[in-house]
């Protein structure tokens, strides 16, 4: 689950050169769009969760067109102060409209059921959330290894004004960026809610920044870099929890101890280019 | 030292005389209310002009400051904790030894102040080490990494911190007289620091990092001195702050903190320390006259309800319109010196007497 938002990050940063802030906000926002078409439009569930992730990179295109758009030649240091106050307003206007009340999410039949499998009881939860993470994960690469937009995108990533010369329309591919990136963080903040059926405005800071470690660990910009990195973060979160329980109040901790250990010893991730320092 | 250098060190001693003055007029005639927004805005500077010295003159992003503040107000609400309130506080579990065993009478605080400045001095030193080698957005992100640690380290080591609970009456102590102060010496610190060689350098590493290296600065030196005093003076706002309010809870420095400081310096534009100064004040009154916005509004004859937050919305939008539209803030790189002002008060004369 952190690899979808791992991957969001990576793309626009390998793009952009630059954090989006605001994509842990913009999953909170599919969870919480999915929840208002499930809950007040009554619309079916999966419905309603495609137009809530359709919803989300709407949200995604419109924040690149608004906020970083006009910046993407300004210094680095404004666009990353315009992200973080995007992040900020995004929150705020959650707790201003929704409410900080945690709500409960709906659940489908389908992520409720218990499998008995070799013996073991498994939720359904469990069980279907990494299958849908791999299939969209699939999906993902077959659009930017495999398609022209993809190949594009990548060009972009690696000189931006060459690929300009080329006849690619820079912005709508990134707009596109945008879009894909916001659309995998709607879907992880569905399956997240459906993990943990409560949902809030806030919910989406922690696992944003965990993203970004992910994505940071995997080596940022690597597409398969995101998705081993976002499964060693899951996969180290979990181990602490277990093997040393008395630590697990300390658990976010760790993982940003991760983070600036991989910033310092390796900073371009397991999988990362290592790129030149440009005067 | 030349004349005009001269003139500027009398100028400023006379302003400090007259704020002195004025300290001491507004303790007996303005309400509390007020004295409480004064004395929160001279905090905000101190932490804003710390802020602005790594952020705006050095240009290294940190998002870190609300973690030496947190270290700053732990470190000064534990030493000057009464014996008594210690034991009433810690029944969880009880402080650590040697904390356990003694608190500062009040005339240590100024001591209390300072140790609480070295011990974030000293958290930054420890951070600054590993992280500055970093640039941009990676120092941005292990900076901010670190506020959450504290953070979570507050909320779990119970022996030292009271977890959630946090350490409720703290002496105030903190009044008008010491946040001026401390207020004033931190700008007139940072203030000639900027102006000296090593500020010049530190602007120089802000510019243009490979050509500040190629003319013989230390680049990790003068960032780590920059990123030290920065956490020095942070460290310091956050004990006095938490000697204002009389508790500290590891809910009193969270990001928003940061979220507030960066509107101020941003505002005030990056890098300019009196910018930061005058916004800091903007800040701390705008906080409290946007409380209208979350009350309820009549217009006509719809009732709004208030909304609680909007303020935060407010200003959140006022950062990225002020990023995308007016990226120099108030007042962009430039400082207010005695030279502007004398500048400025002759041109009026030639005005009036025309």
């Amino acid at each position: 689950m952190y690899a979808l938002l791992a991957i969001g990050y990576t793309l626009v940063y390998g793009i952009l050169g630059f954090i989006n802030f605001a994509h842990g906000d913009v999953f909170m926002l599919g969870a919480y769009f999915s929840f208002f078409m499930i809950g007040i439009f009554l619309l079916p569930w999966w419905l309603g969760v495609i137009i809530g992730v359709v919803l989300c990179s709407i949200v995604g295109m419109s924040i690149e067109r608004v906020a970083y758009r006009p910046l993407r030649n300004a210094p680095r240091i404004s666009a990353l102060i315009t992200a973080v106050g995007v992040s900020f307003f995004i929150e705020n206007l959650g707790l201003v409209t929704v409410g900080a009340r945690p709500k409960g999410f709906p659940r489908p039949e389908l992520m409720k059921n218990v499998y008995i499998l070799a013996g073991a009881r498994i939720q359904g939860v469990t069980f279907w959330v990494p299958i849908i993470s791999i299939l969209v994960l699939l999906v993902l690469l077959y659009l930017v290894y495999r398609t022209k937009m993809g190949m594009a995108m990548r060009a972009v990533s690696k000189d931006m004004e060459t690929t300009r010369l080329m006849g690619v329309d820079v912005d709508r591919i990134i707009l596109y960026t945008f879009a894909l990136g916001s659309a995998l963080a709607g879907i992880g903040g569905v399956l997240w809610a459906c993990k943990y059926p409560q949902i809030n405005p806030l919910m989406g800071t922690f696992p944003g920044w965990k993203a970004f470690t992910a994505a940071v660990v995997g080596g940022i910009g690597n597409v398969v870099g995101a998705m081993v990195g976002g499964f060693i973060i899951g996969l180290v979160e979990i181990m602490i929890v277990a093997f040393f329980p008395s630590l697990s109040g300390y658990r976010d901790a760790f993982v940003f101890s991760i983070l600036i250990i991989f910033l310092l010893v390796k900073p371009s991730g397991i999988l990362g280019e290592t790129m030149k320092e440009k005067v | 030292m030349g004349k005009e250098e001269k003139r500027d060190l009398a100028l400023t001693l006379i302003l400090f005389a007259v704020l002195m003055l004025g300290v001491s007029l507004a303790e007996r005639y303005l309400n509390s209310y007020l004295i409480r927004i004064l004395n929160t805005a001279c905090i905000y500077v101190v932490a804003a002009v710390a802020y602005n010295l790594i952020n705006g003159i050095t240009g290294q992003f940190s998002l870190g400051p609300n973690g030496f503040m947190a270290i700053g107000g732990y470190t000064v609400a534990i030493l000057m904790l009464p014996l008594v309130q210690k034991q009433q506080v810690y029944f969880l579990q009880p402080l650590i030894w040697p904390f356990n065993s003694f608190s500062f009478p009040s005339y240590l605080f100024i001591l209390a102040l300072f140790l609480g400045g070295l011990a974030s001095a000293l958290a930054a030193l420890v951070i600054g080490i590993p992280t500055l080698r970093l640039r941009g957005d990676y120092l941005a992100i292990a900076t901010f990494g670190f506020g959450e640690i504290i953070n979570v380290l507050a909320n779990n080591f119970i022996p030292l911190t009271n977890g959630a609970l946090g350490i409720k009456g703290i002496p105030e102590y903190t009044n008008l007289w010491w946040t001026l102060n401390w207020a004033f010496w931190s700008v007139f610190m940072i203030k000639g620091l900027a102006n000296s060689s090593f500020g010049r350098a530190l602007k120089a590493i802000r510019e243009n990092e490979v050509a500040a290296e190629a003319m013989g600065v230390n680049l990790f030196r003068h960032k780590l001195l920059s990123f030290v005093l920065s956490g020095f003076f942070a460290g310091v706002a956050g004990g006095l702050f938490v000697t204002l309010i009389s508790t500290v809870s590891p809910s009193l420095f969270t990001f928003t903190m940061t979220f507030n400081l960066l509107i101020i310096i941003v505002l005030g534009g990056l890098g300019s320390i009196t910018g930061s100064v005058i916004t800091a004040f903007i800040f701390a009154f705008l906080q409290e006259i946007l409380r209208v916005v979350e009350a309820p509004i009549t217009i006509g004859a719809w009732t709004f309800p208030g909304i609680p937050g909007m303020r935060m919305v407010v200003f959140s939008v006022l950062l990225v319109v002020m990023m995308i539209f007016y990226r120099r803030g108030l007042f962009g790189g430039k400082e207010i010196s005695w030279q502007l002002v004398i500048d400025w008060i002759k041109r009026k004369e030639i005005k009036i007497e025309k």
